[in-house]
Formats: structure tokens, C-alpha cells, sequence
């Protein structure tokens, strides 16, 4: 359908792509998106559907410099197992007042505790945070989870089946992480692994499987009021 | 000990929640004596532990049971210290016989989470220079958190306690003719710290002859820092703070006096 007459590179395809982007692109992504084109478009796009993920990162690498090297005040950040196109960090203040933004509200520490913990040891249960932090985060969580930082993944077989907690995409792009194993001494502080978690395995697995189909539809019911059913431990 | 006349009135509850816990007490305690976390003296800690116990139940600061489940666990700690070694009774799974040996561990682990946090706290301060096309930022909604970024409430109170100290105790007596409120005092601190002038604790409390009105202004410092109308900071760990209007708060005060005794 076109009547291209200079096939771009396919780093410019790549720049193109993340700067439309409304989230990090994993070079799974964009691969899909190269095959996709030349599913649509045939003719001369097929040519970048041979493209496999190791040149779409060098292709990355390239961009990267380039934009570096011709001082764009653009960088790609390395976010959330993917990329990302954004400003120099240095030029953030020009931007922020163009776009009129105030300073983001910026976590409280108990907050930034809570979610640390949770990083590190997760899947997690309320209680085993509490254990950590020797107070209640009942609030502190609820405030996490409703900002998308934090997730429940799933329930523990521990009586009252309480949830288990984990962090969100989202937390690894607010705080511009690749991924958790940039958080330091992951190695160490994950090992410290609560007895708890030792404990939970199935006793009668039988058992589980027709107790958990059971209240498979107890707990959809049960969820869409929210974080009430972790009381139950 | 507890002291509830101090206070004007009970609607004054401050929960501690929003800022720290037992932990963070003890962990700043040690900090501020210099002594090593892996050879606590049990003993000095407990009293001072004990004391700012009291200063936050003079406050009425809402306590949470932590911080008393904490007390009672550092009291039994003290006392099994005392026993001569064969009489301390059956000696935990772990080899190490030392009473103190769990909050060590439970302490030394909770910092090393607590530095993590200062790792994420950094990285979110670079991330607020990050945008994306379209002006995205990685915008959490505006939740308001208080700006407590560098000072802890364990600060705020041992400044209250030197405050304190200072007044002679006999004054006690004259609590009950004196009339102070906590929402005067909070127009009071707004008035002071208008057109963002900072000032310090140690002013702020410099002249005050009553231990009824100390407590009502710190109380007010509190209740404003809660609601993001003043911010704490402290360039230097047991400097003095400084307190002073957030940019961007409210234009008008969210706490009307309803009562002016």
C-alpha cells in the first residue's frame, strides 16, 4: 500500500516506536510490533520481520549513544523490563514548569518502609510485614495497594488463608527500577526468610484442592469488598 | 503517671501511625546515645524508652500497643539479665544465650530495611525530574503525605522534653488558671511562619513559662504537620528543627477555632 522510498533503520523504527509509547517496551514488544507491520503492510516492511531481540537491543544501544552524543535531552531509561523515552533528568525542571506540574507528593517513610519490605520478601503476608516494622500497616497498605504500588498475588495456606502481597509494575516505574534485583543487598535480605513461609505447604492436598474450589466463589464475592477478608487471620 | 488535665480537651488525639513505631524509637535511641546495636546497655535504653513513653501519654498521643508490647518484652529482657545465667530458664533453639539476642536481630534486620527505604526514598526524588511524552509523570494522585522527610516524631518530642525540662515542675499547679488551646495555637504558628519564614522549636518554645502551653503549641506543631500545612526538617541528625509553611498548602486554614476558652 506504499510507496516508501527510503527504508528507515531499525533504530528509527525503535526511536519511533518509543516515543509513541505510553509505557516501557520489552524488545519482545517491539519484535511484535516489527512482525505485525509486515503482517499488514507486506512487501518491503517484511524485511524487519527478521529481526531478532538481540538486534533490537544493539539497535537500542545505538539509539541510546545517539541521543547522548547529540545532546537531545532525551535519554532511554532502562524501566520495568523494558525501555523508556524521557528527558535528561537534569532538564526536569524546565519541564515541569512548562507543564505548570507541582513537586508529586513523595511517599511518607512508613510507606517507603512498607513497600521496601514488601519488594524483598515477596510474596508476603500483612503479618509478616507487621513482624518486620513491630507496628500495624493495615492503613499504610491499604494506601499502597490503592495507589497501585502494591498488589495482592494470591492467599496463603495458612489458617484464615489470609492474602499474600507483592509489588505492581507500576512500583518499579515510579521508582525507575528495571527490576527488584537493583534494589540492593536483594541477594541478602530475601534470604532472611520467615519460619512461616517454611510452614506452608499442603498437608492434605486432597483436601485443599475441594476446600479451595469451594471457596473459590466465596472469595469472588468476598474481594470485590476489597482488603475486609484479610482480617480473618 | 498519666496526665490528662494537661490537655484542654480529649478531642486532641494524635495517632502515631503516619509516623513510627517501637522500632524506630529504639533504633533512634541508640543512634542518639552512639552505642552498638549488637551490645545494647538494656538498661539505660529501657529507662529512656520508658521516658518518652510518658512524654507521649502526657501528649495523649494515641500509643499503639506496640509500643507497649515493646516496653513489656525490654522489661523482661532487663530482668533476665539479672539472672545469674544458669537461672534464666530453658535456653532458646539458638545457641546464643544472650536475652537481648532477638531484638538484636529483629532490630539490625528491621534497619536494613529501613536503609532500603532511604534507597527507594532517593530514587523517587530523582524520578520526580522524569517525564514522559505527553507530560506523563509517574503520578502517584495526589496523596498528601507530611513532611516529616528528614526529622522523626521521636525529634519532635525530645525537643518537647528539653522544652519541658526547662519550666520548673511547681508551675503544675498553676495549669488549671491558665487557658490554652491547641487550635489557638495552631493560628498562632501560621501567623509566625507566614511568607514562609522558618523558625526553630527552640525559639518557638523560648518564653513559654507553662508546661500547659508547651504542650498545647507542640501539640498544634503536630496537627499541622499532619495536615501538610507545616513541614519539619533538620540538616543535621540532633540539630535543632525547623519548622516552616508548606509551599502550596492550603490557602486557608482547614482548622477553624470552634472553641476559644
Amino acid at each position: 500500500m506504499s510507496d516508501l522510498e527510503v527504508l528507515p533503520e531499525l533504530k528509527e523504527i525503535i526511536g519511533a516506536l518509543l516515543f509513541a509509547a505510553k509505557k516501557p517496551l520489552t524488545a519482545k514488544e517491539i519484535r511484535k510490533a516489527l512482525l505485525d507491520a509486515g503482517a499488514s503492510y507486506g512487501g518491503p516492511y517484511q524485511e524487519f520481520s527478521e529481526f531478532k531481540d538481540d538486534d533490537i537491543l544493539a539497535a537500542i544501544e545505538d539509539l541510546k549513544t545517539g541521543l547522548v552524543q547529540s545532546g537531545s535531552g532525551l535519554c532511554i531509561a532502562e524501566v520495568a523490563h523494558g525501555f523508556r523515552l524521557q528527558n535528561k533528568i537534569s532538564c526536569g525542571p524546565w519541564v515541569r514548569t512548562l507543564l505548570d506540574k507541582d513537586r508529586t507528593a513523595r511517599l511518607s517513610k512508613p510507606a517507603l518502609e512498607t513497600l521496601a519490605i514488601i519488594a524483598y520478601r515477596q510474596p508476603i503476608l500483612r503479618s509478616e510485614i507487621e513482624s518486620v516494622r513491630g507496628v500495624a500497616v493495615d492503613q499504610v497498605l491499604r494506601n499502597l495497594v490503592e495507589m497501585q504500588l502494591v498488589k495482592v498475588t494470591g492467599r496463603s495456606e495458612l489458617p484464615g488463608r489470609p492474602w499474600l502481597f507483592g509489588t505492581t509494575q507500576r512500583f518499579l516505574e515510579h521508582f525507575g527500577l528495571r527490576s527488584l534485583e537493583e534494589m540492593p543487598g536483594m541477594e541478602e535480605l530475601k534470604r532472611m526468610v520467615p519460619v512461616e513461609k517454611a510452614e506452608r505447604t499442603k498437608p492434605f492436598p486432597e483436601m485443599e484442592k475441594e476446600l479451595e474450589q469451594r471457596e473459590e466463589q466465596a472469595v469472588t464475592e468476598e474481594s470485590d469488598e476489597s482488603g475486609e477478608a484479610e482480617e480473618a487471620d | 503517671m498519666h496526665m490528662p488535665d494537661l490537655l484542654p480537651n480529649e478531642e486532641y488525639k494524635v495517632s502515631l501511625e503516619v509516623f513510627e513505631g517501637p522500632l524506630d524509637l529504639l533504633l533512634y535511641l541508640i543512634k542518639k546515645d552512639e552505642v552498638d546495636i549488637y551490645d545494647i546497655p538494656i538498661g539505660r535504653i529501657t529507662t529512656q524508652y520508658m521516658e518518652y513513653l510518658e512524654l507521649m501519654k502526657i501528649l495523649n498521643l494515641e500509643i499503639a500497643g506496640d509500643f507497649i508490647v515493646m516496653a513489656a518484652t525490654l522489661m523482661v529482657i532487663k530482668s533476665r539479665l539479672l539472672l545469674p545465667d544458669e537461672a534464666r530458664g530453658p535456653v532458646e533453639e539458638d545457641d546464643e544465650d544472650d536475652p537481648r539476642w532477638d531484638l538484636v536481630r529483629q532490630l539490625v534486620e528491621y534497619k536494613k530495611f529501613k536503609d532500603a527505604a532511604g534507597f527507594l526514598e532517593h530514587l523517587e526524588a530523582v524520578q520526580e525530574n522524569v517525564f514522559l511524552r505527553e507530560g506523563e509523570h509517574v503520578e502517584l494522585g495526589a496523596r498528601p503525605e507530611i513532611g516529616m522527610q528528614d526529622v522523626s516524631i521521636f525529634d519532635l518530642i525530645s525537643a518537647l522534653n528539653q522544652a519541658l525540662d526547662r519550666v520548673p515542675k511547681e508551675e503544675l499547679n498553676e495549669i488549671f488558671a491558665e487557658q490554652y488551646t491547641v487550635s489557638e495555637k495552631v493560628d498562632y504558628l501560621l501567623e509566625a511562619t507566614k511568607n514562609g519564614k522558618p523558625l526553630t522549636l527552640g525559639r518557638l518554645f523560648r518564653g513559654m513559662r507553662s508546661r500547659h502551653e508547651i504542650v498545647c503549641t507542640f501539640l498544634a506543631v503536630l496537627e499541622l504537620i499532619k495536615l501538610n500545612r507545616l513541614a519539619a526538617r533538620q540538616d543535621n541528625h540532633f540539630e535543632e528543627i525547623v519548622i516552616e509553611q508548606v509551599a502550596g498548602g492550603e490557602p486557608e486554614p482547614v482548622l477553624q477555632e470552634e472553641e476559644t476558652v
